[in-house]
């Protein structure tokens, strides 16, 4: 019941993911970060088999800091995303990765930009982008409330509501979201919406 | 579902006087949800060249990469673009080469060869090929393509007659399927310029 969704606004995009880490019927923590930096202005969001995400969202970010090494300037969002989405086709009829990601980011003389990326190598550039079973709510919230250049506080307000929707109306619904953003300054936590707080461990 | 129709798509290629259209929808879907509504399924291959990919979207996408790739290192080699007939028959090895593990798309093929006649053929996901004289459709909406084609089709339109019964027939047969539509999109193309257009249709 993983959720994963974003959207692009006026000079940002942000991405918002659950942060359960479950299997079968159990949830193992529900502060697990699925929307990954991959560098100063880049977002990685990624829902899927929990392995894999994390193996494959590491070795992009690793590729993609190699690349600002190497060459002395970082990737555009665009080049990464093809990149992203060449791994995974190549991927595809060997050993394929059940990860599904939505790669936002912001270059200098382009804006921000969100990019939508199935498991099954499938690239899209768009303006809102969902994943999971929580997309059937996400999606049609953000269809109804979603306009182009929406600023910051309209983009949290309908965060927000997609959030509430899920929370709501998803059976097994994830409690607790991480929102990130992109913008000129570059990618950043924003905010978490929790309604279950971790237990801390106590002492032996 | 079958995997031809898992993002859902309509492609149709008509022959007119000395010119040729080509039209898609614009639906990109994952089983019965919409995930975007400007996805482009025509590409270009040279200026009198056009190649429309409908079946899963990451398979077109890919194809399309390694049809570039190809006809550039034609170009390089022949210091020419490639006839619309050479071309097919590299799209029909390069799909028969995978013929134990198919790209799952089918090809339409639009082009102007020599003496700007035009040339329209599709192939199965295997690489048959199969040439037309008149029209060529392709996709999950083919069956009402291929009715309202047959119905409304003359030989030797002119471009604007050929730009107004493409439309008609995509935008009718779309709206007989659920898995594509959304809109349109025409290519028209004439020894001298190119027309591309977007139509407006049932949005859903």
């Amino acid at each position: 019941m993983e959720c994963v969704f974003g959207l692009v606004g006026d000079g940002f995009a942000l991405v918002a993911a659950d942060t359960s880490a479950v299997h079968s019927i159990l949830v193992h923590k529900s502060n697990e970060d699925k929307v990954m930096i991959l560098d100063s202005h880049k977002l990685l969001g990624a829902s899927g088999e929990a392995g894999d995400r994390v193996q494959f969202t590491e070795y992009i970010q690793k590729n993609v800091h190699l690349y600002e090494f190497r060459n002395g300037i970082p990737l555009t969002t665009a080049a990464t995303a093809n990149f992203t989405r060449g791994e995974l086709a190549l991927a595809l009829r060997k050993n394929p990765y059940s990860v599904n990601i939505l790669l936002a980011g912001y270059d200098k003389n382009i804006g921000p930009s969100l990019y939508y990326i199935d498991y099954i190598a499938t690239l899209h550039k768009v303006d809102k982008g969902a994943f999971g079973y929580g997309s059937y709510f996400s999606l049609s919230m953000m269809d109804r409330h979603y306009k182009s250049g929406m600023s910051l506080e309209e983009a949290i307000d309908l965060v927000d509501k997609c959030i509430i929707e899920i929370r709501s109306r998803l059976v097994v619904a994830p409690p607790n979201f991480v929102i990130k953003i992109v913008d000129k300054d570059g990618a950043r936590e924003y905010a978490w919406r929790e309604s279950i707080k971790d237990a801390g461990v106590s002492a032996a | 579902m079958s995997i031809f129709e898992y993002n859902g798509s309509a492609l149709v290629a008509m022959v007119g006087k000395n010119c040729f259209a080509i039209a898609s929808d614009r639906r990109l879907g994952v089983n019965l949800q919409t995930v975007a509504t400007d996805f482009q399924r025509i590409f270009k291959i040279h200026d009198k060249l056009y190649i429309g990919l409908s079946g899963l979207a990451t398979d077109a996408q890919t194809m399309y990469q390694r049809l570039v790739f190809r006809h550039k290192l034609y170009q390089l080699r022949e210091e020419r673009d490639m006839k619309p007939q050479t071309f097919a028959s590299l799209v029909s090895a390069l799909l028969y080469e995978k013929r134990f593990g198919p790209y799952f798309c089918q090809p339409v093929i639009a082009g102007l060869g020599d003496d700007d006649v035009p040339f329209i053929c599709t192939m199965d996901c295997l690489g048959a090929k199969e040439l037309a004289k008149d029209f060529v459709v392709s996709g999950t909406a083919s069956e009402s393509l291929y009715g309202a084609c047959e119905s409304m089709y003359k030989p030797n339109m002119e471009s604007e007659e050929l730009f107004e019964t493409i439309s008609q027939a995509l935008l009718s047969s779309v709206d007989r399927d659920c898995l594509s539509g959304w809109g349109g999109h025409v290519l028209l193309v004439t020894p001298t310029e190119v027309q591309e257009r977007t139509l407006k249709g049932r949005m859903d």
